[in-house]
C-alpha cells in the first residue's frame, strides 16, 4: 500500500426498478470496514441522480449492482451521464449476476472492471490494487 | 410397546376411526415392511407428547395441518413462470399444465410490478425481463386464453398493486364464465416485506396496509375461496436472515394484516383459514424441518390465545416453500438440481401444501423450458418414487428433530419479542431497524463464506474451471416492441371519457379511504393502464423513501 494514501469514496448505487438490494449493501459495507468512505443511494434511482450524486459527492469509484438483467442499458446510459457532467475520472464497477457474454461489452462502454459472483474481498483487494484516491493523484502520487 | 400413556393409545383410537383411516389403501415399502400413516411415541415414549406435538390435523399442528397429510392429497405443484409478453408466457403455461403443474405461479416483470407501463422510456430496458409485462386487461386476458380459471388455482407474485392484478384476474374470469366466488388462487399481497427484503414498494406501508386490508374485507365477502395473502419468509431470508428471523419477521407481518383487518370489523375466523405462508427451504434438511414444525406451533397458538380464534381451521398454518435462490450457484450449475432435490426434502417433510423448485440456471437467467422441465420433475419424483409421503410427518419423533423444533420455537418467539418491546415491525422497517438486522446476518454468511468456515461446493471449495453456461433464457427487446404496440393498440380502441371518469373515481375513491377494489374493477374494465392508475396512488399517497442508513 502507497504511504499517505488518502481515503477512498465510493457510491454504492441501484439503478431502476431491481429490488435485490443484498450484494450492493454487503458490498457496501465491506469497503467501509475496509476503510472507505461510502455513501449508499438506496433502491429504485434514476440515471441522472446517480449521475448527479457521483459528481456532487466527488466520489473515486462508482459500484452499480444490477441484478435485473438491464445492465448493459443502464451502464451505458451512468457512464454517458458521467462523460456528458465531466466526470469521466470516476472508476465505475458493474456488479450483480451479469452474463459472461456481456462483461467485454461492459467493458468496451467504459467500466473500469466487472465482478460477479465475487467475495466482498476480491474487489477489496482490486480496488487496492488498481485504484488511487484522487486526492493522491493530484498530490502528484501515483 | 408396553407403557406407553393411556390418553394417547384412546386418542389415537378414536383418530383412527374418525378419519377412516383403517379404510384407506394400505402402503408397504420395498422390504414388504407396511408403513402405518402416523409413527407416535407408542413407538417411543413422551410423556409431554399430546401437548406439543400431538396428531396431525390436530392442535397444536406441530406434525400437519391434515390427518393423513399427503396421503389424502399430494402438494400442489408449481414453477414460478413469467416470460416477457402475454402471448409467450400464455404458451409456457398451457406447456406446464399439460406436463402436470397443478397450479399456475406468475412472475411480473418489474415495470408491471412497480406500477408502470411499457411504453415509459425510463424503464424500458426493464420490460419483460423478469416476467410477465402486463399493461391492461387486454394483457391478462391474452395471458389465461385457453386456461380453464374454474380448474385451476393460480399464484400471483404481486404485492404494491394487488388491487389492480385482483380485479384484471376476477374480469378474465367472469369473461370465461367462471364466476369471482368459484376462482381459486393466491396473492402474495405482503407489502410489509417489500421494505425489508424483496424491495418492490411503491407507497409508504400506512397506506399499503389500507389497500391490503381492502382487499381482506373484498376477498372475504366476494371470493371466499381465494387465499388474499401469502405472507413471506421466503424474501426475508433471500435477503440474508436466518431460518428463525425468516419465521419471526414474516408472523410480525402476517399480525399487523391481522390487525388490519379486525380494524374493519372482521371477524378473525372469517379470514384467518384463508391467511397462507410463502417460506424457503435451504441446504441444512434438519433445520428447515424444525423450523416448519415449530412454525406451525407457534402459528396455532398464537391464533387461537392471542387472538381467540375459535374454529380450528384459524389455527392452523398452511404454507408454500420454495428451495432457495440463495443456496444455489452459478457455478457448476448441475449441482442446484441435487441442491434442489434436498430442498424439496426439506419442505415435504417439513408439511408443505405446495412448493415451487427454483431451476439449475437460477444464478444466470430466469429458467428455461429444459431446466423449468426438470425442476418440476424432482417434485414429482420426490411424490412418486421416494417413499416420504407415505406416512405423515415422517421425522415426528425422531429425538434430533423433536429438539431442534423445540429450540427453534424458543427463538423464533425471543426475536419476536424483541420487535414487538421496540414498538413493532412499522417503527422497525420504517427506522430501517430490521434492516440494519437482517444486513448483519448477511455480512456474517459473507465473512464466513471468504473464511471457508461455511462452504459451498464449487465456490469455496471444489472449484473447477467453469465451462460456460449453456441453453439459458435471452430476452430480446423485439418482445418489447411487441408489448409497446399491442398497448399502442389498446389505448386507440378504449373509450377515453370512460378511462377519465374511471381514473377520476379512483382517486376520489382514494382520498375519501373508501375500498379501493370496485374503483379499480370500473378502471380496469375500461382498460385503463397499470401506469395510468398507479400515478393515481402516486399522486395520492406518496411514495416511500428507504432508510438508507442501515449500516
Amino acid at each position: 500500500m502507497l504511504e499517505g494514501k488518502k481515503t477512498l469514496r465510493v457510491l454504492i448505487a441501484k439503478p431502476g426498478l431491481d429490488g435485490h438490494d443484498r450484494g450492493a449493501k454487503v458490498m457496501a459495507k465491506a469497503l467501509m470496514d475496509a476503510g472507505m468512505e461510502v455513501i449508499y443511494t438506496g433502491l429504485h434511482q434514476r440515471v441522472e441522480t446517480i449521475v448527479t450524486a457521483a459528481s456532487d459527492e466527488d466520489v473515486d469509484i462508482l459500484g452499480l449492482s444490477i441484478l435485473s438483467g438491464a445492465h448493459l442499458g443502464y451502464t451505458r446510459k451512468i457512464i454517458a451521464g458521467l462523460r456528458q457532467a465531466g466526470a469521466q475520472d470516476i472508476k465505475v464497477l458493474v456488479g450483480g449476476n451479469i452474463p459472461a457474454q456481456d462483461i467485454p461489452l461492459l467493458l468496451e462502454m467504459g467500466a473500469e472492471n466487472v465482478f460477479s459472483g465475487s467475495s466482498p474481498q476480491e474487489v477489496i483487494d482490486y480496488i487496492n490494487k488498481f485504484i488511487n484516491s484522487k486526492d493522491l493523484i493530484a498530490d502528484g502520487v501515483r | 410397546m408396553g407403557d406407553a400413556p393411556k390418553d394417547l393409545r384412546d386418542s389415537l383410537h378414536q383418530w383412527y376411526l374418525k378419519n377412516g383411516v383403517d379404510h384407506q389403501p394400505k402402503i408397504s415399502n420395498d422390504s414388504g415392511i407396511s408403513i402405518k400413516p402416523l409413527y407416535t411415541p407408542l413407538e417411543q415414549l413422551d410423556t409431554v407428547y399430546m401437548d406439543k406435538i400431538g396428531l396431525p390435523g390436530e392442535y397444536p399442528f406441530t406434525r400437519g395441518v391434515y390427518p393423513l397429510m399427503y396421503r389424502s392429497k399430494v402438494w400442489t405443484m408449481r414453477q414460478y413462470s413469467g416470460y416477457a409478453t402475454a402471448k409467450e408466457s400464455n404458451e409456457r403455461n398451457k406447456y406446464l399444465y399439460q406436463q402436470g403443474v397443478t397450479g399456475l405461479s406468475v412472475a411480473f416483470d418489474l415495470p408491471t410490478q412497480m406500477g408502470y407501463d411499457s411504453d415509459d422510456s425510463e424503464i424500458e430496458d426493464e420490460v419483460g425481463r423478469v416476467g410477465v409485462a402486463i399493461d391492461s386487461l387486454a394483457d391478462m386476458e391474452l395471458l389465461f386464453k385457453d386456461i380453464p380459471l374454474d380448474q385451476i388455482s393460480t399464484s400471483f407474485t404481486i404485492n404494491a398493486i394487488t388491487p389492480i392484478i385482483l380485479a384484471m384476474y376476477l374480469t378474465v374470469g367472469e369473461k370465461q364464465g367462471v364466476p369471482r366466488a368459484k376462482l381459486t388462487g393466491t396473492l402474495q399481497n405482503d407489502i410489509l416485506k417489500e421494505y425489508f427484503s424483496r424491495g418492490a414498494f411503491i407507497f409508504p406501508p400506512r397506506p399499503a396496509l389500507q389497500m391490503i386490508a381492502d382487499t381482506f374485507e373484498f376477498c372475504s365477502r366476494e371470493m371466499p375461496k381465494f387465499v388474499p395473502v401469502s405472507v413471506c419468509g421466503y424474501h426475508i431470508r433471500e435477503t440474508g436472515a436466518d431460518a428463525v428471523q425468516e419465521i419471526a419477521y414474516a408472523f410480525l407481518n402476517a399480525m399487523a394484516y391481522i390487525d388490519g383487518a379486525l380494524a374493519r370489523g372482521l371477524k378473525i375466523d372469517d379470514f384467518a383459514s384463508r391467511i397462507s405462508f410463502n417460506f424457503s427451504a435451504h441446504m441444512n434438511l434438519f433445520e428447515e424441518v424444525a423450523k416448519f414444525r415449530a412454525a406451525r406451533r407457534i402459528w396455532a397458538r398464537l391464533l387461537r390465545e392471542h387472538y381467540s380464534a375459535r374454529d380450528p381451521k384459524s389455527w392452523k398454518m398452511l404454507f408454500f416453500a420454495g428451495t432457495s435462490g440463495s443456496t444455489y450457484t452459478a457455478q457448476q450449475p448441475e449441482n442446484n438440481i441435487v441442491r434442489g432435490t434436498i430442498e424439496t426434502l426439506a419442505i415435504v417433510l417439513g408439511g408443505g401444501q405446495a412448493l415451487t423448485v427454483n431451476t439449475k440456471d437460477e444464478g444466470h437467467a430466469i429458467p428455461s423450458e429444459k431446466a423449468t422441465l426438470t425442476a418440476l420433475r424432482t417434485q414429482q419424483i420426490v411424490a412418486d418414487e421416494s417413499g416420504v409421503a407415505d406416512t405423515a410427518d415422517p421425522l415426528g419423533g425422531s429425538y434430533y428433530v423433536e429438539a431442534l423444533t423445540d429450540a427453534m420455537e424458543e427463538n423464533i418467539l425471543a426475536v419476536m419479542d424483541e420487535i414487538q418491546s421496540y414498538g413493532g415491525i412499522v417503527k422497525a422497517i420504517e427506522e430501517g431497524m430490521i434492516q440494519r438486522k437482517i444486513l448483519q446476518k448477511a455480512v456474517e454468511t459473507a465473512r464466513a463464506l471468504e473464511k471457508g468456515q461455511k462452504i459451498v461446493v464449487g465456490v469455496n471449495k471444489y472449484v473447477i474451471q467453469e465451462e460456460k453456461p449453456e441453453g439459458l433464457h435471452a430476452w430480446n427487446y423485439k418482445q418489447v416492441e411487441e408489448q409497446q404496440e399491442h398497448l399502442r393498440k389498446v389505448k386507440v380502441q378504449r373509450n377515453d371519457e370512460n378511462v377519465t371518469k374511471a381514473l377520476q373515481q379512483l382517486r376520489m375513491t382514494v382520498q375519501n379511504g373508501e375500498n379501493i377494489m370496485p374503483a379499480t374493477m370500473e378502471a380496469v374494465q375500461n382498460y385503463c393502464t397499470v401506469g395510468e392508475m398507479c400515478s393515481v396512488l402516486r399522486e395520492v399517497f406518496g411514495e416511500f423513501q428507504e432508510p438508507t442508513q442501515v449500516f
